[in-house]
Parts: structure tokens; sequence; C-alpha cells
């Protein structure tokens, strides 16, 4: 890791005057990926501004009905919020499905949605990358890609986004609150991360300075039947192959209202609304789901290693909306049941 | 609610003064900002216990306890921590008298090489602390963040299930 400065803030003003004086310096909550990315060289800073101070209520109720996630709270006092347990469910096993636990106690809301891909060639800065140095090339679309994207890709980067957590952000509609020099703002989740094209290099829509505040999460009625399906080479403590989230709204045996997310496809959670339109008003059954399925994965190109992702997206898929019928069934680690 | 006064502190890259309790005595430590809690741990106060295993957040033997919680020291710079409580496994015997998850270890033969251990026996203990596993694959799954290459995993997990299982115990 480079010479850098380090300081802690006390207010959002603070944060955000001394961050946006130079493009070198950047907020650190968590640094569970952020230092990491430090002792790659894979990031070079020259002041990091330590926002942990900047922490209030983990969970607000605000007057909308919605709920509102601290940034600065961690993913582990999130996850087991009595709130986010018994009224946002989907959202507390996505998170519970990622990292270790140790991880958890330290990761922040805000850091989660900031994190990098794990592309084994983003990470090693010997090998060509358009994400880590623009117009260097893409060593994975012809390097061992088994853990990279099938949608969304252009033919300047592959990679995947690795969160857990926001694959259930993205099913529960959230939005992102940031706050900045030139004002506050909100981003809806699907407008927050980026697909590649010709911008590799940029993984989300946040400009230098903005701060992440907090996360908005509406009212929904999926507490009742959620599933969150991760599928990775070992049952625990591994980047997800392919995940699901699912939130099913049941009204008579008939599907009132329905969310799939998935992960481990692209640069960020993929969903796909029409495929969602189509079940509502059927029933949950293996078939419509499978239907689902295809127009959900509609597009996907498979590369040398990572082909089997676009059966296997469309198994999990099926699986996990009927995991979802039964979410008492469920294992810890997001394995598959049922 | 913002429960720490906090003041705003920038520190430039000379070496600056941060404040740990450690196994419950108070040290001040004079390091830069990099620093991580780890190599403060290990380098600066000689509490070698703590293992370096891959010191990048992927193996876990370097878990601590600070603030009651379980954590990764690699990935915690020292001065992020500065104020904060720290328990590494030096800390956890009483007076001479081994814990229980320490003499449940041996009892278990829970470790070959050693190495993974502390960060075993640490992560083990901010697992209980945390109040979330209620069956063996629960213990499974919380503890997956310490790995184990001996393949000591199953004593492991029986040394702690037997911990667990142990009734009352008011030091954990």
């Amino acid at each position: 890791m480079n010479d850098f400065n380090y300081g802690k803030v006390a207010t959002f003003t603070e944060a955000i005057a001394n961050v946006s004086t130079s493009d070198q310096n950047k907020y650190i909550a968590g640094g569970t990926n952020l230092i990491d990315l430090l002792k790659y060289n894979l990031l070079q800073v020259n002041e990091l501004v330590d926002v942990n101070g900047l922490r209030e209520e983990t969970i607000k109720q605000l007057e909308n009905g919605s709920i509102f996630l601290d940034a600065f709270a961690t993913n582990a006092d999130t996850a087991y919020h009595p709130i986010i347990e018994n009224e946002f469910p989907l959202l507390s096993k996505a998170i519970l499905a990622g990292a270790s636990a140790q991880i958890r106690n330290m990761a922040t809301n805000g850091g989660n949605l900031l994190q990098r891909t794990r592309c084994y060639y983003f990470y090693d800065a010997n090998t060509p990358c358009n994400k880590r140095e623009p117009g260097s090339g893409c060593s994975a679309i012809n390097g061992y890609n088994r853990n990279l994207a099938i949608l969304g890709t252009s033919e300047n980067c592959i990679a995947v986004f690795p969160s857990d957590m926001c694959i259930a952000l993205a099913a529960l509609d959230a939005v992102v609150h940031v706050t900045s020099p030139d004002g506050d703002r909100k981003i809806l989740f699907e407008d927050f991360h980026r697909l590649p094209g010709d911008t590799p290099h940029l993984d989300n829509n946040l400009k230098h300075g903005e701060l992440i505040i907090g996360i908005e999460i509406p009212a929904n009625n999926f507490k009742t039947n959620y599933s969150y399906l991760k599928l990775r080479d070992r049952n625990s403590y591994a980047f997800a192959m392919i995940s699901v989230a699912t939130g099913i709204e049941l009204n008579q045996n008939k599907i009132e209202n329905i969310s799939i997310a998935l992960g481990g496809v692209a640069s960020k959670p993929w969903r796909v609304k029409a495929a969602e339109s189509f079940l509502v008003g059927k029933e949950p059954t293996r078939e419509n789901f499978s239907a689902a399925a295809e127009m959900i994965i509609s597009g996907a190109v498979g590369f040398e290693f990572n082909n089997f992702k676009i059966e296997l997206a469309k198994r999990a898929i099926v699986r996990n909306c009927l995991m979802a019928l039964n979410p008492a069934s469920q294992l810890p680690g997001a394995q598959p049941s049922l | 609610m913002r429960t720490k006064e906090i003041t705003s502190t920038l520190i430039k890259a000379n070496a600056s003064l941060i404040k740990l309790n450690i196994n419950g005595k108070n040290h001040q430590i004079e390091l830069k900002p990099w620093v991580t809690l780890l190599d403060c741990l290990r380098e600066y106060l000689d509490l070698t216990g703590t293992k370096k295993g891959c010191d990048h957040g992927q193996c876990g033997a370097c878990t601590v306890i600070c603030d009651g919680k379980r954590i990764l020291s690699c990935l915690t710079l020292a001065a992020m921590k500065d104020g904060s409580e720290i328990t590494t496994i030096e800390g956890i015997a009483n007076e001479g008298e081994l814990h229980p998850l320490q003499k449940a270890f041996i009892e278990h033969d829970a470790f070959q090489c050693g190495y993974c251990t502390p960060g075993q026996i640490c992560s083990a203990i901010g697992m209980f602390k945390e109040g979330k596993a209620k069956t063996e694959a629960d213990v499974k799954d919380l503890m997956s963040g310490n790995l184990c290459r001996c393949g000591a995993n199953t004593n492991i997990i029986n040394a702690i299930m037997e911990v667990k299982n142990g009734g009352v115990n008011e030091r954990l």
C-alpha cells in the first residue's frame, strides 16, 4: 500500500469536502474491498476519509412507508435487524449468503454497492484489463472466464458484479440516496450500476465525491414468499456462479406480484420486468417459471468456460421461484433446498 | 444514533499516535496510517498469536474480537480502530486457566499445524456473542470464514458444538 493520509470526519459536509478536493481521495468505511485493492496496488490513494462516524440508526422508517438503510451500518447489523428479518427477509437472506461473518461485521451497506469485480484478470495487474486500464484489452474474453458474465457484456469487458445484497436490493426496487457538493439526489437501483459498453472502467453512475448516505426500500408484500439461492463451487464463502433473488406475492394461488433478480451473470443485477409481467395472474408452477426463465436469460452469450451458466441460470430461476413458495425449507448459506 | 463523539482528524502521512485497549491493557502506538491492525498486533506489540494466513481477507486466520465483534484484522487499518477494545487469542484464558474453547479444541484434536487455530477460536467466541447459531448447520455456515488447510474442520466443529451445548458459561 502506498503512502496516504488518513482521517476521520464527523459530518457529511466534511466528508464530501475532503474527498472532492482530489480524484485520489476516497471514502473508507468497512474497507473490506478497498484495503484489499490497496494491498494489490490496484488502487492508489492520496487520502482516505473514514466515514464510519457518520453512522446513525441502522434502519429508519420513512413517512411514505418505506424503510431507509443507513449507508454506514454494517451488513451484519442490517441482516439481523428485526425490521429486515421480519419485513424484508429476502434482503436478510441475501446479505447472509455473502462473504463471511467477519466480513459482514465490517462491511457497510454503502460499501457493498461499490465493491469491484473479482475477475482474476482485473486483480492481476500483469494482465491487460480494460476495466483497470482502459484500452489495454480484455484478458478474460479468451481466458479463464468460468466466473464471468453471460449477459450485458461488451467486446471490452465480461466482468461480473459479485454482490449478493445488491441482487436483493434490485429485486426490491431500492433507491440509493446520495449527497455531494452539488446537493442531494436519488438514484433508482436499476440505474446505479453500469454495463461495460465502451466504458468498462466505470462500475456505476456516481460522480467522484458523491457519498451514499442511505438506501430506501419501498414497502412490499414479499415477506411470506421469498427466496435467495446461491449456486457456487462450494457451499460457503465463495462468490456466486449464479444467484437468484425472488419475491412473490400470491393471491389465491395466483401470482399477484413477482420480482426476480439474477446475480453472477452481469456487471449489474439482472432483472427483466417483461418476464415478471408475464407471470402476473398465472399460477406459480414449474412450467410458468420456466417460460419466465427463458425470457430472463434471453440474449445470453456464453464464453468458453462459462457457457454452462446459461442453462444453469434458467434452472436456478425455476428452482428459486419454487423455493420461494416454502421459505421455511431454506438452508443456511442460500444452498439449494426442495 | 451516534454513540461516539467523533472529531475530525486528518492525519498526515507521518506517524500518528493511536490508542488501543488490547486484552484489557491500554497501549499507545505510533504508526503510519497504512499499517493494518494485524501488523500492529504482530509487529508493533509482539502479539504474534494472531496469524497472517493470506493477508487478503480470505482465510480468517487473522480474526480478532474488536468492540465485541469478530473482524478480520488484515483488512482493517489500525488507525480505524483508535480507541477500540480488542481481544486476541492471548487474552482469552483466565489467569492461566484455558478458555472452554481452548480445552475443547485440545480434547477434540481440533488443530494439526495450529496456524488457523487462534482465528478459529476467536471467530467461535465472536459467533457465540452474536447468538445466531442454532444448529450444527448454522455453526458450519457461520464458521465458514475460517479455513483449515489441514482438514481439522470436523473436529473444530465438534469442539465448538461441545462448548455450545455445554450449558451456562458466563465467560462466553
